[in-house]
């Protein structure tokens, strides 16, 4: 049984002008010690997929799945009380932006010390003992002196090792990164990244790493799941997913990357993620894409052996195709 | 697959207006102050036409009248009379007159001279800047009732003057805010873009900058114009407001307290005026606020 | 933290002497000076009416008089009242306890049911009690709190008899000498029984009345800040901690939305002693609201321009004071030059 299982899970939000889907029909599932990446561009859903794991989601969202369930449990129906008793425990996120996540009033030790008191049996000196500790393990000089330091005292990367000690401050199974070290500097996030992978080499715990960077998959992931506005279009593990990527979109991503290019100019995907005014008919990638049909603007693709394409590419052919000369 | 059928998709966003209407009307309170506060401007208006009696006319037989319902009432005066037997709805609605006017020309004469103060103060910086707000913080550091009391013995108690020092009085809050307002835009980029093009100083002010600032300045407008009338009533019940024998709804509250325990009515009625007027700008003040605040909707 | 303060008292020296400047010359411009009033009275004669001008220095050319003036305040000499031959600091910091006190109630009044309130009402967005709550509150601060205290009069204590309608204590059954100024602690010091209750008693409805509008700009004030903070990432990142609810409202949140509030309470101070003076003429109150409105009508000028100069000056000291309480429970204030 794996210990993270999300099927067919979807998530609407309440607007001025309508429903709003952000989430469509996303099914997943993590096992322990494996790290996992959700790849897409901004608005494809991945982080909304993990909020509503968590519980975090605003009072607009309206969250349905056939089964959302943790170790078993089903954390669908949970209670909030039960759920409280998982989350920051077992399973813990980290998030984008590490200066305005921690809260200003308070200092670091506080906030470190806080989740240890919320879910751990230690004395006070314990507790500010295994603050220093969590603090030492991810990589912050003197942190001694740092418990009584404010966030707003500290940089962006510190901030970030404060989060990440502090999600892990009760040793949890499944630790979920949505977009770490995009708020970062670029020499910060590889420092990030690097901490985030021992971490998870030394306690063995599951990781789902959230990005829009594939140089950040590359480096990080075991399995990769892609998304483009809340669907997933494709999962493999990641050296698949590099060699012989099987949707169009991921093939236009990695081929959007720097380190392909075989031109001057870089390829660009054109269009935009729709929203919640253009959503199209059919696929929801095929105003982008290069091997769109008539059959790809009117009819929703079925999922293909994992892929949601109806002409999966397999070495760089799409299956099935009628042909360049037909394509729209 | 999920069904795409269930779902409702709009086709083009809304246009700016549209937007803020739906959020308005979304507010019921905001809809019902709205509602309310155009009744009692229709009242004030047409005051000469729907009031039953002339106002000032004393019907010395029919003194201290209840209302309608109560023993002793005369289905002439529907809300009874007063001490001099003076009809209590005509003075009620002629008395909404004299309130709203204040409160329209106390909002407009601010709004007025607080962008321009605060446009100034933003924009020209240094030593004008300084002045400016210093005044500003003398002003906001005598109690406003007693600034107003002050400035309307020097200038004399009658309607202009009333006028005049409410607005002093509540000067300050625009001026902040307007201040406040241009001296965020002028960090933004569009303004130094347009700066850099040539634009000059009068015009950067008010056609560039002025319409950026303008959501919670209309919010402060609305909110401005119900503490004028209460300011106004306030001097009014010290008797520093409009002279008798003009009915002016505060001015007729002190006048009651005499009658306080033999005829109740006659201060229950002013006063109710004044908080129904003042309730329902305020709910549409509210309303205005959460409409045009974007972060306040729900997306 | 001391350079903080020091700096800020500084910055209001210069509003203080404008006010000095202002008051003077407000009221030299209200028609009318003492002397010419008294032009009619029997016996009074051109020759004693220029004695007593010049014994009030009124004969002397302005800017001489303004001179005199600040002279006479640097040595704590405010002047000397027309009506009461007494020396104005003094005769205002007898009433001003009473206004005080008054204050201070209407001010616990108006935080202690306010911020529950506001917290409560962000909590359950949208809900009945959020809406009815938000709903009173509006009109609260729509209702002239003239007429609220007369009513409140006509219905307690009139009709219903549960309150006194005026005064800070009934005289007729208690009597003792006033030693802070402050009813509910020299009631206390007395140890009169009963007298206490009494105190209390009498303040029930100037401090309801008093304290309406402050209670529901803090109300609405900490409902809107609440659910800004609420939006927060660390109000978040608090909750993907597994922290209670009543732990991420009450501790998180509250400790940031709280800041704004402070700022508002500030300035209802302010309002609170305009207020103050409509407050204390309907339950004659014998504070320095209702002895600033007479002095008005009595033209005692002298008692006016100084009172008018020790409120403001209560008023600024009051906001500095709250500045400094803004700079203490916001840590990045306090870091920040």
């Amino acid at each position: 049984m794996a210990m993270l299982e999300i099927e067919n899970l979807t998530v609407e939000f309440k607007t001025g002008s309508g429903l709003f889907r952000a989430v469509d029909g996303v099914s997943l599932t993590i096992d322990a010690g494996e790290v996992l990446a959700i790849v897409g561009e901004s608005g494809s859903g991945k982080s909304v997929s993990m909020l509503a794991v968590m519980g975090l989601l605003p009072w607009t969202a309206k969250v349905t799945a056939d089964r959302m369930a943790f170790e078993g449990h089903d954390l669908l129906n949970m209670s909030a009380n039960d759920r409280r008793r998982i989350i920051g425990k077992d399973i813990a996120m980290i998030f984008q932006e590490p200066m305005t996540s921690l809260n200003p009033c308070f200092t670091v030790g506080y906030q470190i010390t806080e989740a240890l008191k919320t879910h751990l049996d230690l004395d006070k000196a314990a507790r500010r003992r295994r603050a220093v500790e969590l603090l030492d393990f991810v990589g912050i000089p003197a942190p001694e002196q740092r418990l009584s330091s404010f966030p707003h005292q500290l940089s962006g990367g510190m901030n970030q090792r404060v989060m990440i000690a502090m999600a892990i401050a009760c040793s949890p199974k499944l630790l979920i990164a949505d977009e770490p070290t995009t708020a970062l500097d670029v020499t910060i996030q590889a420092q990030i990244l690097e901490l985030l992978v021992k971490l998870q080499k030394d306690t063995g715990m599951g990781l789902v790493l959230i990005t829009h960077s594939m140089g950040v998959v590359a480096e990080t992931a075991e399995r990769v799941s892609v998304q483009y506005a809340g669907q997933k279009v494709e999962e493999q593990p990641v050296k698949g997913l590099f060699a012989d990527p099987h949707h169009p979109y991921t093939a236009a991503l990695l081929s959007a990357l720097p380190e392909r290019a075989k031109a001057r100019r870089l390829p660009s995907i054109p269009g935009v993620v729709p929203g919640l005014f253009d959503r199209p008919k059919g696929c929801l990638f095929a105003p982008r894409c290069s091997y769109a049909t008539e059959l790809c603007h009117s009819t929703a693709p079925r999922r293909i052996d994992g892929t949601l394409c109806h002409y999966p590419l397999v070495k760089g052919v799409p299956q099935g195709h009628p042909g360049k000369e037909k394509a729209a | 697959m999920p069904s795409d059928a269930a779902l409702k998709t709009p086709t083009a966003p809304p246009g700016p207006f549209t937007a803020f209407w739906r959020a308005f009307r979304e507010n019921r309170g905001a809809v019902i102050g709205l509602t309310i506060i155009s009744i009692i401007f229709f009242v004030a208006i047409f005051a000469n036409v729907l009031a039953p009696h002339d106002p000032l006319e004393q019907y010395r037989g029919f003194t201290r009248l209840p209302p309608i319902g109560m023993e002793g009432s005369d289905p002439r005066f529907l809300l009874g009379t007063d001490a001099l037997g003076r009809d209590l709805l005509s003075r009620l609605m002629y008395g909404a007159r004299v309130s709203l006017f204040i409160g329209l020309s106390v909002m407009v004469v601010s709004m007025a001279v607080g962008i321009a103060l605060g446009l100034t103060s933003a924009f020209f910086g240094g030593i004008v800047d300084v002045i400016i707000i210093r005044i500003m913080d003398l002003i906001m550091a005598i109690p406003s009732l007693v600034l107003a009391i002050l400035i309307v013995a020097i200038i004399g108690p009658n309607l202009t003057n009333t006028i005049i020092a409410v607005t002093i009085v509540g000067l300050p809050r625009y001026v902040r805010l307007v201040r406040a307002s241009a001296l965020t835009e002028l960090t933004k980029d569009y303004v130094t873009a347009a700066k850099v093009s040539g634009v000059r100083k009068f015009r950067l002010m008010t056609v560039t900058v002025l319409p950026n600032c303008l959501a919670p300045l209309i919010v402060q407008a609305a909110l401005g114009m119900s503490d004028a009338i209460l300011e106004a009533a306030g001097l009014g019940f010290l008797g520093l407001g409009a002279q008798p024998p003009t009915p002016e709804w505060g001015a007729m509250l002190a006048d009651s307290r005499d009658l306080m325990l033999q005829a109740p009515w006659v201060m229950a009625a002013p006063g109710l005026a004044i908080l129904t007027t003042v309730l329902s700008i305020n709910l549409m003040g509210d309303g205005l606020r959460d409409a045009l605040d974007p972060r306040l909707r729900r997306s | 933290m001391f350079r903080f303060l020091l700096k800020r008292l500084l910055l209001t020296l210069p509003t203080f002497f404008a006010l000095m400047f202002v008051t003077f010359i407000m009221i030299r411009l209200v028609p009318g000076d003492p002397i010419e009033v008294r032009r009619g009275e029997r016996g009074i004669s051109p020759e004693r009416l220029a004695e007593l001008r010049h014994e009030m220095g009124l004969d002397q050319p302005i800017w001489k008089q303004f001179f005199d003036y600040v002279w006479g305040i640097l040595h704590g000499d405010f002047g000397t009242s027309i009506i009461s031959k007494t020396p104005i600091l003094h005769e205002f910091f007898t009433l001003f306890p009473a206004t005080l006190e008054l204050s201070i109630c209407a001010m616990i009044f108006a935080v202690g049911l306010g911020v529950p309130a506001g917290v409560i009402a962000a909590s359950r967005r949208g809900g009945i009690y959020d809406q009815g709550l938000m709903f009173t509150a509006l009109a609260g601060y729509s209702m002239p709190i003239f007429w609220w205290g007369l009513i409140l009069i006509l219905v307690m204590s009139n009709t219903l008899g549960l309150t006194p309608v005026s005064g800070r204590v009934d005289l007729i059954k208690y009597y003792y000498e006033p030693v802070t100024g402050f009813m509910l602690i020299d009631s206390l010091l007395s140890g009169q029984k009963g007298a206490f209750w009494d105190a209390v008693h009498h303040l029930i409805l100037p401090t309801i009345v008093l304290g309406t509008v402050p209670l529901a700009v803090i109300a609405r004030m900490t409902r809107s800040s609440m659910l800004e903070v609420l939006e927060e990432d660390y109000v978040r990142t608090a909750r993907a901690k597994g922290l209670s609810s009543s732990r991420v409202i009450g501790v998180h949140a509250l400790r940031n939305a709280l800041i704004p509030v402070v700022t508002v309470f500030g300035l209802q101070v302010g309002g609170l002693m305009a207020g103050a003076v409509l407050t204390e003429t309907i339950f004659s109150w014998p504070g320095v609201g209702k002895w600033l409105v007479e002095s008005i009508s009595r033209r005692d000028y002298p008692a006016l321009q100084g009172g008018i100069l020790l409120i403001s000056t209560i008023v600024i000291l009051i906001n500095l004071c709250i500045d400094l309480l803004y700079g203490l429970i916001n840590p990045r204030i306090r870091h920040a030059k």
